[in-house]
């Protein structure tokens, strides 16, 4: 057995760890392929530490050949595998499995090709989402923003159909991937998006079918993402409101004007009052509500329709607007909306994130249900989401601490996404399903629906290797009961904790 | 309910009309093959094949089920025309904005997500996969699927919406779709640049395609060397006027003559129109490149398109030697023969996609949702 990987440490099972990781070593050289647990714990979850398993070996291939090599080994040794990019998602979709490998695409990082004639640009997997934009940069934007953009890769965009503040007017991840060379989980290399950077290549769009299939389709290794031109202005405004009620007033008579507006942002009291202990953007502390909105596009357009919002805000009881005078004030802004979620920790020593989606129509109604369920629960939620889309991220906030508050704190959040669903919404609208929201997927779908799904997983990945037990039920999970903390089946199989 | 179709090359032996989702999946069920049937404006795309067994038409999945006016969004039954969804979302002041050609009114909502047709709003506002957010698919196993939601973001589950558009009907026939709106144009002003030079309009396409102008179309019309053609390009919104300006002054500096045309929509139902072949004609849709305008005017007799995006529709007398030709001089831009008689057709590939992983791929999602081949069979690419 080669030095560093000790049989008894490795919690694999039937795993014929000597020969995967002597082959994997020939592939991606020694230093690459990670087999001490003191090395591995790095890697045992991505952003939602809920979770966390230790994976027996983790690779880090330098480039799509490597990646195609490992992924054929896997395939000869019928072992699984799960794709990681930065680790910056928030539902576990790349949490090791304790029987498989963990492929990290972090090295991948170099920037193909820009080409800004056809509005192009070709990168490997590990290049973060930031890296992109300034590639292109002035000229060009790349639209998809999450907040996680200084981290998180576009591999990991790509598996999670990323948004961002941005996405009610430019849209999703899935709107700007024109080409991917993906390594299907047999270990052939295909190319979806013909040549990929042309539209509409002949047969079936699998571009949109891997777009957010969270790694289970197979590992992106090449991809080609549309840039668009930057605006020639971009105005910001913050409303305050007395509560989100009015704010969100405030959203219906923004978008029933006609206004496109490029983001439409709210932050709650709660939420208000934690980003500022980071952000210092001496907001007024007794505001119920902010909205953020964001104009851009032609200058004259701009200024001719900001204007109109401000007389929107103020007419839907805006307690007072500030507009950005300079874009040092308008970072600022920017700075409020991004920080809330780090910032939550500086509210409560624990929270759980959610990402329901419902029609925007039903913003109030929901909003006060969300707020019934905090009181009832004696739990605070925080809110601060993407207002244009509907969609939602309440903070619920916990104290680990205090026996059973774990316990109530994820049976709110629960009892958030049932309300989300009731309201004809989404269980997720960003961060995907993952191993966090797999237990929802009846609920929001039938068993048919279901099946349809698994269809399409097995054209690509017959054998199950590609980030199995994610994002897609198996009949197994299906017959798991979601709501309050329950044992989860990976836990009582000892292969997942949480804490 | 099923009625004996009228014989003739092509032509089913029984057409149904059902009237939900369950009835077309029973149908589905049933073994034979099928061909389902919207408004009938693009029947003859793909590979000209066997008769199918049953023809579905969707002509009674016919209810606007709702459309969520403050949300922007609508859920179409499949057979609802595009003209008529059009009408009800524009007394909200809204629209689908998606404007493919739609022979005369007839054009189906379920026919153009199956085929992917888009016209001139696509420069702004993408194509049918971009606009759908859900999808309810009657399977060829005789179950009733949906994926995707009713809001406009959502990530629970594969994107089997955008899966079937374009599928041309062969792994399901779409039964109703949620789609995403947009506020109609408030005014609009179309700014016409004629040259005879290809190299002028060009430069002249890639300086538009590269400013912040946000235009709601931008279109090439190109009638061959000897007659030229002109770039047209659609400002909006409320200051139109000064939109207007800066594209005028940009195409003359590039020595293009400007126009404005103020009752601009007969020209882009022109644009549109031009999209499908004059009768005994072939069509081509061109995927390729921005980059590859050049290429298109120095090869193609009479094209429309989208500059920006690199689609261009390419009329073409009805010959195979002239696709050959076509196809050599834009390779490796994939070229698709739309509308065709029926001979040519069948005498050439009509696809364009040669064998290779794609195709396998592909072969294996159809053998997934379709094992039977029960769904337009033999109609797609590679056979599928």
């Amino acid at each position: 057995m080669p030095a560093g990987v000790a049989g008894s440490e490795l919690r694999a099972g039937e795993l014929p760890v000597a020969e995967l990781v002597a082959r994997l070593r020939a592939i991606c050289g020694s230093e690459h392929v990670l087999t001490h647990p003191h090395d591995l714990r790095t890697y045992q979850s991505d952003g939602l530490l809920h979770y966390h398993v230790v994976p027996p070996v983790a690779v880090l291939p330098g480039c799509a050949e490597e990646v195609r090599d490992v992924v054929r080994v896997c395939h000869d040794l019928k072992v699984p595998w799960v794709a990681r990019g930065s680790g910056s998602g928030l539902s576990g979709g790349a949490l090791p499995i304790a029987d498989g490998v963990l492929i990290v695409l972090s090295r991948m990082r170099r920037i193909l090709e820009v080409d800004l004639v056809n509005q192009r640009v070709v990168v490997e997997p590990g290049v973060t989402n930031i890296a992109v934009a300034h590639a292109v940069a002035p000229d060009f934007v790349y639209p998809p923003d999450p907040s996680s953009q200084i981290v998180c890769s576009i591999g990991g965009n790509v598996a999670e159909n990323s948004g961002g503040a941005h996405c009610f007017k430019y849209g999703f991840t899935t709107n700007y991937v024109t080409g991917l060379e993906v390594v299907l989980p047999d270990g052939s290399v295909v190319s979806l998006g013909g040549d990929g950077k042309a539209l509409d290549a002949p047969g079936y769009d699998l571009l949109g079918a891997f777009v957010g299939s969270e790694g289970t389709l197979g590992v992106a290794t090449r991809i080609t993402l549309r840039v668009i031109p930057a605006p020639e202005a971009v105005k910001t405004l913050v409303a305050f409101f007395a509560d989100v009620q009015d704010a969100s007033r405030a959203v219906s008579e923004i978008v029933a004007a006609g206004l496109v507006p490029a983001a439409i942002e709210m932050m709650d009291a709660l939420a208000i009052h934690a980003s500022e202990q980071m952000a210092h953007a001496g907001w007024p502390t007794d505001a119920g509500a902010a909205l953020l909105v964001e104009l851009d596009g032609s200058a004259s357009e701009c200024d001719e329709r900001f204007g109109e919002l401000e007389d929107l805000c103020h007419g839907a009881g805006s307690t007072g607007v500030r507009v950005a005078q300079t874009e040092a004030e308008r970072a600022i802004f920017w700075k409020m909306r991004k920080s809330a979620f780090p910032a939550a920790g500086r509210i409560s020593p624990h929270y759980f994130v959610q990402d329901g989606v419902i029609p925007r129509t039903r913003l109030p109604e929901v909003l006060s249900r969300i707020e019934a369920l905090g009181l009832e629960f004696g739990l605070r939620v925080a809110n601060v989401f993407h207002a244009g889309d509907g969609n939602l991220h309440p903070l619920v906030c916990y104290d680990g601490n205090t026996p059973g508050e774990a316990t109530r704190a994820e049976e709110l959040s629960g009892l958030i996404l049932q309300a989300c669903l009731d309201a004809g919404g989404s269980i997720t609208g960003e961060h995907g399903v993952g191993i966090d929201k797999l237990a929802y997927m009846g609920r929001m779908f039938a068993p048919e629906d279901l099946a349809a799904f698994r269809m399409l997983r097995l054209a690509f990945d017959p054998d199950g290797l590609a980030n199995p037990g994610k994002a897609i039920p198996t009949p197994r999970l299906c017959g798991e009961v979601p709501g309050p903390y329950r044992v989860h089946p990976l836990e009582a199989a000892g292969l997942a904790e949480r804490f | 309910m099923a009625t004996p179709a009228k014989s003739g090359e092509g032509s089913a032996s029984a057409t149904a009309v059902p009237a939900t989702a369950a009835e077309v999946a029973g149908m589905l069920a049933g073994g034979g093959r099928v061909r389902p049937v919207g408004g009938g404006t693009k029947l003859a795309w793909g590979v000209p094949g066997r008769a199918p067994d049953l023809e579905l038409s969707t002509a009674r999945l016919d209810r606007i089920v709702a459309h969520n006016d403050g949300d922007l969004t609508a859920v179409l039954e499949a057979g609802v025309t595009l003209a008529r969804a059009q009408a009800a979302f524009a007394v909200h002041g809204q629209r689908l904005a998606l404007d493919p050609p739609d022979g005369g009114g007839a054009a189906t909502i379920g026919g153009i997500l199956a085929t992917g047709d888009s016209g001139p709003l696509r420069h702004r506002f993408g194509g049918p996969r971009d606009l759908i957010l859900g999808v309810r698919v009657a399977l060829p196993d005789g179950t009733v699927a949906r994926a995707g939601s009713d809001v406009i973001k959502n990530v629970a589950g594969y994107d089997l919406a955008k899966l079937q558009c374009g599928a041309l009907g062969t792994l399901g026939v779409i039964c109703e779709a949620t789609v995403r709106l947009h506020p109609l144009a408030e005014q609009t002003i179309t700014v016409r640049a004629r040259s005879s030079d290809p190299q002028r309009l060009c430069v002249a396409a890639r300086a538009l395609t590269r400013s912040s102008l946000e235009l709601e179309s931008l279109d090439l019309r190109w009638d061959g060397l000897d007659v030229g053609g002109c770039l047209l390009a659609r400002a909006v919104g409320r200051t139109v006027a000064r939109s207007v300006a800066g594209l005028t002054a940009l195409l003359e500096a590039a020595g293009l003559e400007t126009d404005e045309v103020e009752d601009d929509d007969s020209l882009w139902a022109e644009q549109r129109d031009r999209q499908r072949a004059t009768p005994g004609g072939a069509v081509v849709r061109v995927s390729g490149l921005a980059s590859d305008m050049e290429r298109i005017l120095a090869a193609a007799p009479s094209a429309v398109g989208r500059p920006g995006l690199g689609l261009f529709w390419v009329r073409l007398d009805a010959d195979a030697d002239a696709l050959s030709v076509l196809r050599a001089a834009l390779h490796p831009a994939a070229c698709v023969l739309l509308d065709a008689p029926e001979e040519l057709r069948a005498a050439v590939d009509v696809w364009g996609i040669g064998p290779g992983t794609v195709l396998d791929l592909l072969r294996r999602v159809k053998q997934s949702f379709d094992p039977a081949g029960i769904c337009n069979a033999g109609r797609y690419v590679g056979g599928i």
